[in-house]
């Protein structure tokens, strides 16, 4: 009996190390971070939201370039961890709270770094700018991750926003790209009268509608209004702002969305206008791979899609101003240990990406490039040379406000597409959340 | 080995390990959750003690009641469905044929993850190439609705995969139940003439109502925390027709960067869940335990 309590005693006490080993493994983890830190060979760790499943040719480029940088630089090593974009998110905020950030990591533009700089979390990475890196991004992007002066990312992508269709359907009908507002509503009447879908638009995700927004209030306003309303220089009950709202309830009250479309996520409509049930599809040039050299969409298709700059509206607005943004750019963390190996390693990072980045895997990079000299379909020069010509980059609205009018902004962006409010009240929606603000 | 098991102190040991986790996991969590709501907190930066300011904000809050009123309606049709899997477990169990693979088809749902579900519903709810819409057009309905698009639907619209989703865990527990119920009863009541139905009623019935009051508890509860399948199928939109509490907690903590404020919203789900979890029970309570 005795030796049976003995046993007992043991099991218990196993199971509670046990419980209490598992609550422990976080302090393992950093004193062996430390010591290799103090040791030769330095880690530093950086984390990406490419996946080999959904972002393989992307993927790949990381492991190239983190290959190539370990061996030009003896005794640094960089720990890797791949996340999905969602997850990527949740991480890294709970990270940041535990001041466990990567050295190196990803971040998205405005909007979303600010709390990060506020809180002191990423490093001003300046001296990389005026450094190695000068002269390198297209205008507009870096500026993107500077906050009161200091730039804290640096830009990998550079997405604008463009009106892709369907030359096939276009050509049935008899159709051209529209250059004006009134040429589009005739191609959206002329569909709707053979009973094809106009516009594919997934505004289950908010910001897809934002685009349509933006674009109208750029070409009726010109392109600072909406910038101005949102940097309070201006305001958003601007007449443009609120005839934008008015143009995009005429837009759904003649059909030219596909049915539900407050219902759809944007891959729906996305495989929508891939599946030819859709004439035009608003995106941004991430999609370019999708009609030029993605192997997996029909040849057919990608010959059939050309794409045109958004229309003017009224006989306004310059059709070489973008709605658009820099996507991912990396950040390198405020209390790393390793902050020169990382500024090191995040600057040639960038300085790899920029051409591989657009002949491997079809990005549009934010670093400058010479077109000419890289094989490129054909889509892709043009939007290249569109991007050089570019008059005005207007970074995507939801990404320029805080994450607070952001949600107000997108809620209210489907308020009005789904015609629940006037463009009055959508206005005055957003100049309230805006000046509360100040 | 009933001398070791009356050992408090062994007892005391072998709790321990449990304790622990459920104390570190789910109870200091909860305390940092309301503390977390007195706060003015991106998630991020420093905070800033603001004393109860997030609470009033939530209470004046038209879209949080918005939402709550929408968590309300779900526990209402959650309670309301459980009176179907009763039947439909009534009738499983008075050994109808085939009733024991009826009884796993019914599970199947339960089986698959939220997110599944959740795809499987946002394809049969496709305004033009959704299965039902098509269905509806074969059968000469014009313009079907936008199911997950229209503000006056989208809600009901998600009930109810919400309510197929748990169909199988309820006629499971109502099934084990009836099951349970001694043969010799029924017979006896049998033999005394009663008929099926009086059967079902005043025997079956009454002999599992703790078991129903479980599930009642179970469902009312299980609805006003509910998030998945709202999260995966609409975000909580179009424009908050489809919010709950959760999915708006999560929203303004994660998407909105308020973590102060969702911490609050989540404390008072918490308070709101416990009060109505008191009420129900108090209102199903009985004196009599039927013992058989």
């Amino acid at each position: 009996m005795k030796n049976k309590k003995a046993i007992t005693f043991f099991v218990a006490i196993l199971a509670s190390l046990l419980v209490l080993a598992g609550c422990g493994s976080d302090g393992d983890d950093s004193s062996s971070n430390g010591n290799s830190s103090s040791g030769d060979s330095k880690t530093v760790k950086f984390m990406h939201l490419w996946p080999e499943g959904s972002s393989k040719t992307h993927n790949e480029i990381v492991s190239e370039i983190i290959a190539d940088f370990e061996s030009q630089h003896e005794g640094v090593e960089i720990e890797l961890e791949v996340l999905s974009n969602e997850q990527y998110k949740d991480k890294i905020q709970v990270l940041s709270t535990s001041d466990e950030l990567p050295d190196v990591g990803m971040t998205w533009a405005a909007g979303y770094l600010q709390p990060y700089v506020e809180g002191n979390k990423f490093a001003p990475l300046d001296d990389l700018l005026d450094g190695d890196l000068k002269d390198q991004f297209v205008s507009g992007t870096a500026e993107a991750y500077a906050i009161d002066g200091s730039t804290y990312g640096l830009p990998l992508e550079l997405n604008i926003a463009t009106v892709f269709y369907n030359k096939a359907i276009f050509d049935e009908y008899g159709l051209e790209a529209p250059e004006t507002y009134e040429e589009l509503t005739d191609v959206i009447q002329t569909l709707n009268d053979n009973g094809v879908n106009p516009i594919a638009l997934g505004n289950k995700d908010r910001w897809t509608g934002s685009l349509w927004y933006m674009y109208l209030a750029d070409r009726i306003g010109g392109s600072d209004v909406l910038t101005n309303a949102i940097n309070r220089s201006g305001s958003f009950e601007d007449p443009a702002l609120v005839e934008a709202a008015n143009k995009v309830q005429e837009l759904v009250e003649m059909d030219a969305f596909v049915n539900g479309f407050n219902g759809l996520a944007d891959e729906e409509a996305k495989s929508m206008f891939m599946n030819e049930q859709a004439a035009m599809y608003l995106i941004a040039t991430w999609d370019l791979p999708n009609y030029t050299t993605n192997e997996d969409v029909p040849q057919e298709f990608r010959d059939s899609v050309g794409y045109f700059n958004f229309p003017t509206v009224d006989g306004n607005g310059d059709t070489n101003s973008f709605v658009g943004g820099p996507g991912v750019g990396l950040f390198v963390a405020e209390n790393s240990d390793v902050k020169d190996e990382a500024k090191a390693f995040a600057s040639f990072f960038v300085e790899q990406w920029g051409e591989k980045s657009v002949t491997q895997a079809g990005v549009i990079p934010a670093t400058k490039l010479d077109a000419e000299s890289l094989e490129l379909p054909q889509m892709y020069v043009d939007v290249l040379e569109d991007l050089n010509s570019a008059s005005n980059l207007t970074l995507f609205a939801d990404v320029q406000m805080s994450p607070d009018t952001a949600q107000v902004h997108l809620d209210m962006i489907q308020a009005i597409f789904g015609m629940e409010v006037t463009p009055e009240e959508f206005a005055k929606e957003h100049e309230d959340a805006l000046s509360a603000e100040e | 080995m009933n001398k070791v098991m009356s050992n408090k102190w062994i007892i005391a040991l072998y709790v321990l390990p449990a304790l622990l986790l459920i104390g570190i996991l789910i109870f200091i969590p909860l305390i940092l959750t309301g503390y977390y709501g007195l706060m003015d907190w991106d998630g991020v930066g420093a905070m800033e003690f603001i004393g109860l300011d997030n609470y009033i904000a939530a209470l004046q809050d038209l879209k949080f009641w918005d939402s709550a009123w929408h968590s309300f309606l779900l526990a209402i049709f959650s309670t309301l469905s459980l009176g179907i899997y009763l039947a439909i477990s009534l009738i499983l169990a008075s050994k109808i044929k085939g009733a024991d693979l009826l009884r796993k088809i019914y599970l199947i749902p339960m089986l698959l993850s939220s997110v599944a579900i959740a795809q499987l519903w946002i394809k049969v709810y496709n305004p033009s190439n959704g299965m039902l819409n098509y269905l509806l057009m074969a059968i000469g309905v014009e313009n079907p609705p936008a199911w997950l698009a229209d503000t006056s639907i989208v809600l009901y619209a998600i009930f109810i995969p919400i309510l197929w989703q748990y169909a199988g865990f309820y006629i499971l527990i109502y099934y084990a139940a009836l099951k349970n119920i001694p043969e010799s009863i029924i017979e006896a009541a049998r033999i005394d003439g009663a008929s099926p139905f009086q059967i079902a009623y005043r025997i079956k019935l009454p002999l599992i109502m703790s078991v129903v009051k479980v599930t009642i508890v179970l469902a009312v509860v299980g609805s006003l925390k509910y998030f998945d399948l709202i999260y995966v199928m609409t975000g909580g939109g179009p424009n908050g027709a489809s919010e709950v509490m959760a999915s708006y907690m999560y929203k303004l903590a994660f998407t909105s960067k308020d973590f102060g404020y969702g911490s609050a919203i989540g404390f008072l789900l918490l308070i709101i869940t416990l009060i109505v979890t008191v009420i129900v029970r108090k209102a199903t309570a009985t004196k009599e335990e039927i013992q058989y």
